[in-house]
């Protein structure tokens, strides 16, 4: 079935979003202002929203160091995370996490993470929650653990993937496969050079998909989601995508061929063929999008102007929230 | 004599013991990268803050070792490897992914020798960066030496400067026993006169900084450059301090201390771990017990908060101790005031 108008719009103002998001946070950090590692999710938009807009806010998700493509496409407040990347106190985090651990717990955005491999674990964990909540014969909620190809190469990842299959938990592990883990090709790092069959392995139905192709993702995502939800257990998409940037801001990405990006930006760009794709089959018009993308620089610009006029924390913030009563 | 950075001073050290022995190898995350790559360009990184340059060229893919990203793997690999007659250098990037791996290093790296009665020998060395100040986050950040402090079969190396650091690493690399290594990403950049020449630097064996009467400064890693600061600042008071930089936590140099502390009778602590079970205490306890007689007054810790490290600099900058803590820490202990 395919996705009602809305529901298009939706998906591609949030690919667009997060697009700009990193965009403009590319420009930024080379200011100086911006503190920290920051990894950047442009090109990868389609996997966070094709997988993210059949989820609600019951639906959880655990992300990794380049999660800002993950939190917009489950929701977050483009505004907190702005601010959180700042390290401001109006942050989602309150500035204490910053770039690489942005979470929003009313989205069902249980954490981004600076391990490689410490999010599937957490995953496998909201999914049992989730199988415990669903009532007999309903539809229940799932959990998505997202990962690259370098996460698919820790044995928590292992175990996480093992332990799911065992429980039948409703988890959903998503690896975007970008070609590197940091500056080592996947051909390289993950032996078999097929995580899919790895993930299938385990015992668990698991699809390769074309990652820039929004309703590929999407649609895998459906069947994943579908059987999950009415109790089939874990499932894994293994999904073919490219950064547009470095594995941080200021790598100079030496491992990479001269012209990859330039070449990848042509041709791997999720956003020219969702547009081409919604052209093609008369569902949305150019118009239409071309008004999403002004707004969405507007909502961007007016979170840079806002982050940066936000207060810091105050020192006293050092030693709060360390636990809850101690 | 050459100036060299800590980063370089460290290659250097890594060159030379390669050089020297065949059954050196390297291994890690990245410790060459590009393999796999569509550049074709292998060494696109030589380690991600590029302590392991020119290795891979030099020495092979055989003997410098781009791993997955498997911490566990590569801890207990580089750990079978020594057991088997190799004497493996391990690289974990950062501190904090000791998380990962921690199994490997102290179930069973630090029990071998003890568990198989003296028969088993690991020569391991498990390099990584610590340390805040950087913005990089809870998960980046951490000065975790006193966790691998407080587990009996290990070494650990805290060095706060380049010449140290490559004398420290060359006997890492020839002692037997299983080595942790710590650099303090801060320190990478920060030049001094390095010997061209391999020498080692002794475990268990402090240096004394700074000589002085009035207090005892016992510090760490990029606590030793702040410490110096603090002591330029009094000096000008007339107040000057023995400051000593213990330069490995296990084996710790307890006579040094203590004889300091007998000389000054107060003794100021600088530790950039956490406060609680750290090895600040630790020395607070040795001060103590077996320092008692020669104290004339309160030891004096400075550390961090119990707390994980934040990301906003603005909290971040609070954490870290720095040369005012601890210059506030000595007067204090003075009894002149904060």
């Amino acid at each position: 079935m395919p996705l009602e108008k809305s529901r298009l719009l939706a998906a591609y103002r949030r690919m667009k979003t997060i697009r700009e998001f990193e965009e403009r946070l590319h420009v930024e950090i080379a200011t100086g202002e911006i503190p920290g590692f920051t990894h950047l999710y442009a090109g990868q938009e389609a996997v966070a929203v094709g997988v993210c807009t059949d989820l609600t806010d019951q639906d959880y998700i655990v992300s990794t160091h380049r999660g800002h493509g993950h939190c917009i496409a489950k929701g977050c407040d483009i505004d907190g995370m702005m601010k959180e990347i700042y390290g401001r106190r109006a942050g989602l985090c309150k500035g204490k996490g910053g770039s690489m651990h942005i979470a929003d717990f009313d989205k069902g955005m249980l954490g981004a993470n600076a391990i490689v491999g410490g999010g599937p674990p957490l995953a496998v964990g909201a999914a049992i929650a989730c199988k415990l909540r669903r009532g007999a014969g309903a539809q229940g909620h799932v959990s998505v653990a997202f990962g690259g190809d370098g996460s698919c190469n820790q044995g928590t990842v292992f175990e996480a993937m093992n332990l799911a299959v065992v429980l039948a938990a409703p988890a959903i592990f998503v690896f975007e496969n970008n070609g590197y883990s940091e500056h080592t090709g996947a051909s390289y790092a993950v032996g078999s050079n097929d995580i899919t069959a790895r993930a299938a392995a385990f015992g668990m139905s698991a699809e390769r998909v074309d990652g820039s192709d929004f309703f590929a993702v999407h649609a895998a995502m459906r069947r994943a989601l579908e059987r999950a939800r009415a109790g089939g257990g874990p499932g894994a998409i293994e999904a073919m995508t490219t950064r547009f940037y470095g594995h941080f801001e200021g790598d100079p990405q030496r491992y990479r061929a001269k012209d990859e990006v330039a070449r990848h930006r042509a041709t791997m760009d999720c956003l020219v063929r969702f547009r081409a794709s919604v052209a093609q089959d008369g569902s949305l018009s150019g118009e239409e999008l071309d008004a999403i993308d002004r707004e969405v620089l507007e909502e961007i610009d007016a979170a840079v102007t806002a982050a940066r006029a936000a207060p810091l924390p105050p020192e006293s913030d050092l030693t709060t929230d360390v636990y809850i009563s101690y | 004599m050459p100036q060299l950075s800590m980063r370089d001073a460290i290659n250097q050290a890594l060159h030379q013991e390669m050089e020297r022995d065949p059954r050196v190898i390297v291994l890690g995350e990245d410790v060459s990268g590009g393999a796999g790559g569509s550049s074709g360009e292998r060494e696109a990184s030589g380690g991600i803050f590029g302590v392991t340059k020119g290795l891979l060229p030099r020495f092979g893919a055989e003997r410098v070792i781009d791993t997955p990203i498997s911490e566990s793997a590569i801890v207990g690999a580089a750990a079978g490897a020594a057991l088997a007659g190799l004497r493996p250098v391990a690289e974990l990037m950062f501190a904090d992914f000791v998380g990962v791996c921690m199994d490997q290093i102290y179930n069973q790296v630090a029990k071998f020798r003890y568990m198989f009665g003296g028969k088993s020998r690991c020569p391991v060395v498990i390099r990584m960066a610590m340390g805040a100040g950087m913005g990089m986050g809870a998960q980046h950040s951490q000065s975790i030496y006193a966790l691998l402090t407080a587990v009996p079969g290990l070494k650990i190396v805290v060095p706060s400067n380049a010449r140290d650091a490559k004398g420290l690493l060359i006997q890492a690399i020839r002692d037997d026993d299983p080595v942790v290594f710590f650099e303090h990403k801060a320190l990478y950049p920060r030049k001094c006169e390095v010997p061209e020449a391999p020498y080692t630097v002794r475990f268990g064996e402090a240096s004394l900084v700074r000589e002085g009467r009035d207090v005892t400064v016992v510090a760490f890693a990029r606590m030793v450059p702040f410490a110096e600061k603090a002591l330029d600042a009094l000096a000008k008071e007339g107040i000057s301090c023995d400051l000593i930089d213990p330069r490995t936590t296990s084996p710790l140099d307890e006579d040094t201390i203590l004889e300091s502390l007998e000389g000054t009778g107060r003794l100021v602590i600088v530790d950039e771990s956490p406060p609680r079970c750290s090895v600040a205490a630790d020395i607070a306890a040795l001060a103590a017990g077996r320092g008692y007689g020669s104290l004339k007054a309160p030891v004096i810790q400075v550390t961090p908060p119990h707390t994980p490290v934040p990301f906003s600099p603005a909290l971040e900058r609070a954490y870290v101790p720095g040369p005012q803590r601890i210059e506030a820490a000595i007067r204090q202990v003075l009894g002149r005031g904060a």
